[in-house]
């Protein structure tokens, strides 16, 4: 818990966005062994970025907050961010791919969600 | 606190406890006396008379203690209470605890006064006699260590758990180095935290009983087929109960835990404390809290002076009785919405400030409270207040072993 926050005050205090270098800047890591990043901004669909020194191009948009899988994971396999366990993978998940409600699932209660209608005008 | 600049203005209390704020609580003891309350309020809703109640016709005691720990919460300086006559609770008892607490108190039954205009009339009057003697009446000096404060998170999203709810941990850090009381809670929301959470018990039988206190959580949301998780959150990059309870666990900071508290009871001294807000015995009455109101009212209830709110998606919500610190952790949301918040904990995210930059402002924040300065929220007039039925046992000697 507290590693993480430690690492990102360092990232901070650091003032750089050097962190993993060959990853985008705008896709932080929380903890040096999660499987996922964070978009610390809106990233659109169609955008190359680098993940671990893999080039790749974001299939859908990264709205900010959102979480990208840093490595393969399998399905049934563990998704970590701070260093802990916040679900499973459902199916299997690309380097690249948005992680999400789509592809993780709790180990406790369901995700409840609805449909947001207003946005499909 | 020696430090002058942290220095506030408080109401003593005969308790002891001293206030932030100097209030009429003007509060319905059933729903049929609510109208009735919230005309009496309504032409000094913004001259510190403020609307709370209890809306249910059949005894609870969790109601009662509830409205005993509020009307006698060291914000508030006199009570109406309103009556429709036929209801179960308990108003002579609320009316003597409040006498007993050195607080003016005073009943009036609608069945026996005539009806509502003649109950709004009537009630009017008093308050703003109350208002008169409580705007008349000393301050003393207040330090940082008779804070009480409390923190709860709402409409998070994927950056609460990297801005907002660190800066408030650490803001709760050195709160409680100062000696201040901090209060955390729902215990829904630390579901997949259990077990970090117990390391920090300031005893091994403590640590126990937080991790039974989740345990409980999660059995109760199970029962109910949702968890403490809203469309919103999944929104705003949240993906499941536990991704967002490490996000909300933050809150705490890092300082040990002393206790495990329950609504309505007060932490016996300065430290840190989980507040279980989960009812216990079988799940009756729904939702543990049916909405953040539901929340911020029992931390008041345990004697918070000031709520430290995180939210990503952008809440709005102050609160009846104590004033709420909107802390917004999404630079999105506060571009949307900056004069709701009273802290920009994005620019964390931006690189234009560090967590322990805005934990300070947060601190000179609550301080500004202490000596007078209104939250937005409550420039804003945002006085929610939710209450409704639960139960629960009375916590054990465990609960407090440092006490």
């Amino acid at each position: 818990m507290h590693r993480w926050l430690s690492l990102v005050v360092r990232k901070r205090q650091a003032g750089t966005e050097s962190r993993v270098t060959p990853t985008n800047p705008h896709l932080l890591l929380l903890d040096e062994t999660d499987n996922v990043l964070l978009a610390t901004r809106a990233i659109a669909a169609g955008t190359p970025v680098t993940i671990e020194g893999h080039p790749i191009i974001l299939g859908t948009e990264l709205a900010l907050g959102h979480k990208v899988a840093r490595r393969p994971i399998a399905a049934g396999e563990a998704v970590l961010k701070y260093g802990v366990t916040i679900g499973v993978a459902s199916k299997p998940i690309d380097l690249g791919e948005h992680v999400h409600i789509h592809n993780i699932v709790s180990n406790y209660t369901r995700t409840h969600t609805i449909e947001a209608e207003t946005d499909h005008g | 606190m020696a430090d002058d600049g942290m220095t506030m203005r408080g109401w003593l209390r005969q308790d002891g406890r001293k206030g932030i704020r100097n209030l009429v609580a003007v509060a319905y003891l059933v729903e049929c006396a609510h109208h009735v309350c919230r005309e009496i309020v309504w032409p000094m809703r913004e001259e510190g008379v403020q609307l709370i109640g209890f809306p249910g016709c059949f005894p609870n005691a969790y109601g009662q203690r509830m409205l005993q720990a509020l009307c006698t919460h060291p914000n508030v300086g006199a009570v109406l209470l309103v009556s429709l006559g036929c209801e179960s609770f308990n108003k002579y008892q609320l009316e003597r605890v409040v006498e007993a607490s050195g607080r003016p108190v005073r009943t009036i039954t609608i069945q026996n006064t005539g009806g509502t205009r003649s109950s709004i009339e009537e009630g009017r009057a008093w308050v703003a006699e109350q208002r008169a003697l409580l705007d008349a009446s000393p301050t003393v000096p207040m330090g940082i260590d008779e804070l009480v404060i409390g923190t709860v998170c709402g409409g998070s999203d994927g950056t609460s758990g990297i801005t907002g709810n660190p800066a408030a941990g650490l803001a709760f850090d050195r709160l409680v180095a100062a000696g201040a009381t901090c209060i955390f809670e729902e215990t829904g929301e630390l579901i997949g935290c259990e077990h970090i959470m117990a390391a920090r018990a300031a005893t091994p039988e403590l640590g126990g009983i937080l991790e039974a206190s989740v345990a409980k959580a999660a059995r109760y949301y199970a029962t109910l087929g949702y968890g403490s998780f809203a469309p919103g959150n999944a929104d705003g990059g949240l993906s499941t109960i536990e991704e967002k309870s490490m996000g909300a666990y933050a809150k705490s900071g890092r300082s040990a835990i002393s206790g495990l508290i329950k609504p309505g009871d007060l932490p016996p001294k300065g430290g840190l404390y989980l507040l279980d807000v989960v009812p216990d015995g079988e799940v009756r009455f729904g939702f543990p809290n049916i909405n953040d109101n539901s929340e911020i009212t029992e931390l008041i209830a345990c004697g918070s002076h000031a709520v430290l709110f995180v939210t990503g998606r952008g809440s709005v919500v102050g609160s009846a009785i104590a004033p709420v610190l909107k802390i917004c952790a999404n630079p999105e949301t506060y571009r949307r919405m900056s004069d709701d918040m009273d802290v920009d904990a994005g620019r964390i995210l931006d690189g234009k400030a560090t967590l322990a930059e805005v934990a300070q402002e947060i601190l000179d924040l609550l301080v500004a409270f202490g000596r007078g300065q209104p939250s937005r929220s409550e420039a804003l007039g945002h006085q929610e207040f939710v209450l409704g039925y639960k139960s629960f046992e009375p916590i054990g000697p465990a609960c407090l072993p440092t006490r």
